[in-house]
């Protein structure tokens, strides 16, 4: 089960720069909310600001409160907990070139103690079938490396390794724009299976991926939420002017 | 408009001229001076060859004057030695390197640390020599492996450090925040993930420092001091291969000077086998290794 | 608005609340601490292992400093003055080996980096490209290979060329500069002088090749396209653009030759002298302490060794720093402008 999020007044920025102003949302649990807005608008840094990946760069810096269910995730834990209960799937696929497939999928396990074999293998099992990959890579699972897969298995994989950890909430950064359709179409799919079990949050550059994934939409301009309401109701109906001119392609 | 062409004809064979020459004079430079190097490697590996033998490998030398002996103690005693100054100046340099990568991205200080490493791998390594020996040697008013050691071991962590940090500045960023990403502590990502994704470049690096090291002589001259017996105690004189050679090279017993030659054949092969291990991974890993 | 949206999803209760099958690494997870001791720790032991290179620069100066308090109460500045090396009385000045370092490192300068310059133009703008890694390697070893085996063959095949071919050679041709006086015994300046060459040649050739492959090719192009000939494109587009660079790489060899040891002290004849001659013997910085130090019985002459050994690290390292910022200044940049 997923938890909801709730933003209340999150500021972002990089050294000076101002790069989220006064985000206000609430990301209900259970449901995938996609994230729109032009290249730059601030999306990719509000993503990682609910897991506080954003704080991993010295200069940045952020304010307001982010609460995951009844945590503050500023106030009340480590960046580190908090990131044991988010997962993250990022733009390009980032496999470990220096480990298994196995070890991969469960890294967020193994790297953080856990040692119990039968469980591990349990995990990876899970994770895959999660994934959709489990049947591809079922028998070379210690033989080949994580970095041997092609571009979209990896990206998969990628997604499996954050499920294995299973977090209570997925944060996707663009997750298939580095891939080519066909797996582009996989991991959509994934998406729409997987939203019942977590929270998900998907920041997209294509309108007809959120259209076709998300429940919610949100749309980020310069550094501000413009709108924030059903993907339906965004897509046929905004109420912001500037919400239906990306929607209708005269910008970005 | 004679004239012009004229003068323009007269300029344009002077570059070419010129251009020729350059390259004439750049391939004679060349050959200058590889042929000559080639001549002294192959000279040296000749003098070597005609004058090792097993006796080299298992005895200590002859008394003065006896014909035959080795340098058995010389490649134990160096063996000891260049122990001790890993054992130092491996972990150290390894962290530091672990700290300018990792932790200190873009501040002053790593700036700073970089840049005296960098400098301190200049500093000549005789200079080191009499620092050790004026910190250890007269404190315990003998010359000891320990010193030796420790000034070899000094002399490593500068590179280390700096090679460490280029390897791991070639770990992608994106792993690493894979690894934060699933709540990885830095400490944790930085052993589990950046060091042993970088390790093949990290251990050659630690390869050149100790071969670097192994050939050293000036250091240990006031520091290991050098032993004609069998030595294999920390507090004691010992042998080494390097002070061995220069020692043998300067006496006048020919017996010496054989076992000088066959020295050098010995520290310029061990030579050869890292320079050659070095390209080989360092091309692997730039084959193999991440995206 | 925020709150009756709120109202209307159901708030998850515990951040625990997850199905029964992966509890278990739920549970895992959330025992295990922040991690902030550990990282903290780890970060303080990196930091500290860091530090220790500036340790070990202070620990040098000062501890060179403290031996050789003796010598420099002395003597003081006239130490560096002075010609004057005698243990038995005690009295030490150090000018002849400023001069032994100077001249030799100068000398060596003059034969290597006209060959080095020559070596990295062929190998990076004029090698065939399947020769360019044997000969590179071959530069990599010889650079590898330890001062006292360069010092081995110097003394069994250097020498005696010096002594009965090289030496007559310059003294029939260019005896006339009065710089090939004397007797000639195979050590000396000039000895010293040639295998200092040999040694740093393969250090300044290979840095040089850094610098000048680190100028973008679009210089290289920009200078053709104007109907440059090939010279004139890497006099142009590539070495004036490296000047500066090139110079470093210079240094540094000057740097490394002010300090080599080893090589040196045998074949350069272990006299205290200032002469003309570049047969003549002579003691380098760095020779008269390895050559010197095992004789130094008297606590003067050791201070002596010491404050000569202290002027030596300055020098290296007031030489390697101007020469690092150098190159670090050319091969950081982006593409130098075309002057």
């Amino acid at each position: 089960m997923g938890v909801g999020i709730l933003v209340e007044d999150l500021n972002a920025w990089y050294g000076t720069t101002h790069t989220l102003q006064d985000i206000n949302l609430h990301i209900p649990a259970n449901h995938a909310t996609a994230l729109i807005g032009p290249s730059g608008c601030g999306k990719s840094t509000f993503v990682r600001c609910l897991n506080r990946m954003h704080e991993t760069n010295p200069i940045a810096r952020a304010t307001g409160v982010v609460r995951m269910g009844e945590v503050d995730i500023y106030k009340d834990a480590s960046p580190v907990e908090i990131r044991r209960r988010v997962g993250m799937v990022f733009q390009r696929p980032n496999p470990f070139p220096t480990m298994s497939i196995y070890d991969n999928v469960v890294s967020g396990l193994k790297l953080n103690g856990f040692r119990n074999r039968r469980i591990l293998d349990e995990t990876v099992e899970r994770s895959l079938k999660q994934a959709a990959l489990w049947e591809e890579v079922k028998d070379d699972l210690k033989k080949k490396s994580g970095a041997s897969l092609s571009g979209g298995q990896q990206q998969r994989m990628c997604i499996a390794r954050a499920l294995a950890v299973d977090p209570e909430v997925l944060l996707m950064d663009e997750p298939a724009s580095a891939l080519d359709p066909v797996s582009t179409s996989k991991i959509e799919d994934l998406i729409f299976q997987l939203k019942s079990q977590y929270t998900i949050v998907i920041v997209t550059h294509n309108m007809q991926q959120a259209a076709r994934v998300a429940e919610n939409t949100g749309f980020f301009l310069n550094g501000k939420m413009v709108e924030f309401d059903s993907t339906h109701k965004i897509f046929t109906n905004p109420k912001d002017k500037r919400t239906e001119d990306y929607i209708t392609g005269r910008f970005g | 408009m004679d004239f012009q062409t004229r003068s323009m004809r007269l300029n344009n064979a002077r570059r070419k001229v010129t251009n020729y020459l350059v390259s004439g004079l750049s391939i004679l430079a060349t050959i200058i001076v590889i042929v000559p190097l080639i001549a002294i490697l192959f000279y040296l590996i000749y003098k070597g060859a005609s004058s090792l033998n097993l006796a080299f490998f298992t005895h200590i030398p002859a008394p003065v004057g006896e014909e035959g002996g080795g340098m058995a103690n010389s490649i134990v005693g160096s063996g000891i030695i260049l122990l001790l100054a890993s054992l130092m100046g491996v972990p150290i340099g390894i962290a530091a390197g672990v700290y300018l990568a990792e932790f200190g991205r873009g501040k002053a200080l790593a700036t700073a640390v970089r840049f005296t490493a960098d400098v301190l791998n200049g500093v000549p390594s005789i200079v080191m020599g009499i620092s050790i020996y004026s910190l250890i040697v007269i404190q315990q008013k003998h010359f000891s492996a320990l010193a030796g050691g420790v000034a070899l071991g000094i002399m490593m962590i500068p590179t280390i450090t700096r090679t460490t940090e280029e390897m791991l500045a070639t770990v992608p960023h994106a792993i690493r925040e894979a690894a934060l990403g699933l709540g990885v502590p830095k400490w944790r990502t930085a052993i589990s993930v950046s060091l042993r994704t970088a390790s093949p470049g990290i251990i050659t690096g630690c390869m050149l420092a100790f071969a670097r090291v192994a050939g050293e002589t000036a250091p240990l001259l006031f520091t290991a001091f050098g032993n004609q017996f069998w030595s294999l105690k920390l507090n004691e004189p010992i042998a080494a291969l390097p002070l061995q050679i220069y020692v043998y090279a300067i006496s006048p017993y020919d017996e010496w000077h054989r076992l000088a030659w066959a020295g050098a054949l010995v520290l310029i092969v061990m030579i050869m086998v890292s320079v050659t291990l070095v390209r080989i991974v360092a091309n692997r890993g730039v084959l193999k290794g991440g995206s | 608005m925020l709150s009756t949206v709120a109202a209307a999803v159901t708030p998850a209760a515990a951040p625990q609340a997850g199905n029964a099958a992966a509890s278990p690494i739920r549970d895992f997870l959330s025992r295990r601490g922040s991690g902030r001791l550990a990282d903290a720790s780890f970060a303080a032991i990196m930091l500290v292992c860091a530090l220790s290179i500036f340790a070990i620069v202070l620990f040098i100066l000062s501890i060179l400093i403290v031996r050789s308090h003796l010598s420099l109460a002395q003597f003081g500045w006239s130490f560096f003055t002075r010609s004057a090396w005698d243990p038995v009385s005690g009295d030490f000045g150090a000018l002849p080996f400023i001069f032994g370092t100077l001249a030799t490192s100068f000398l060596a300068l003059l034969m290597a980096v006209p060959l080095a310059l020559g070596v990295a133009i062929f190998l990076t703008e004029l090698c065939p490209q399947p020769l360019r890694a044997p000969i590179s390697f071959l530069t990599e070893l010889l650079a590898a290979i330890p001062s006292v085996v360069y010092g081995l063959w110097a003394v069994f095949v250097l020498i005696p060329l010096v002594r009965d071919v090289i030496g007559p050679f310059l003294v029939k041709f260019f005896g006339w500069t009065t710089l090939f006086d004397g007797t000639n015994f195979g050590v000396g300046l000039l000895t010293a002088s040639i295998i200092l060459a040999i040694m740093i040649l393969p250090i300044i050739s290979s840095l040089t090749r850094d610098i000048m492959t680190a100028v973008p090719n679009s210089q290289r192009e920009a200078v053709l396209a104007l109907g440059a000939t090939r010279w004139e494109m890497i006099r142009i587009g590539v070495l004036r653009n490296s000047r500066i660079g090139i110079v470093g790489a210079i240094m540094l060899g000057l740097g490394r030759a002010l300090g080599e040891t080893m090589a040196v002290t045998m074949v350069i004849g272990n006299h205290p002298n200032i002469s003309k001659s570049l047969f003549a013997p002579a003691n380098t910085l760095a020779s008269v302490i390895a050559g010197e130090f095992s004789e130094a019985t008297s606590d003067i002459y050791l201070s002596a060794l010491i404050e000569i050994g202290l002027a030596l690290f300055l020098v290296t390292i007031v030489v390697n720093a101007i020469a690092r910022l150098m190159v670090w200044a050319v091969t950081r940049n982006a593409p130098a402008r075309v002057q």
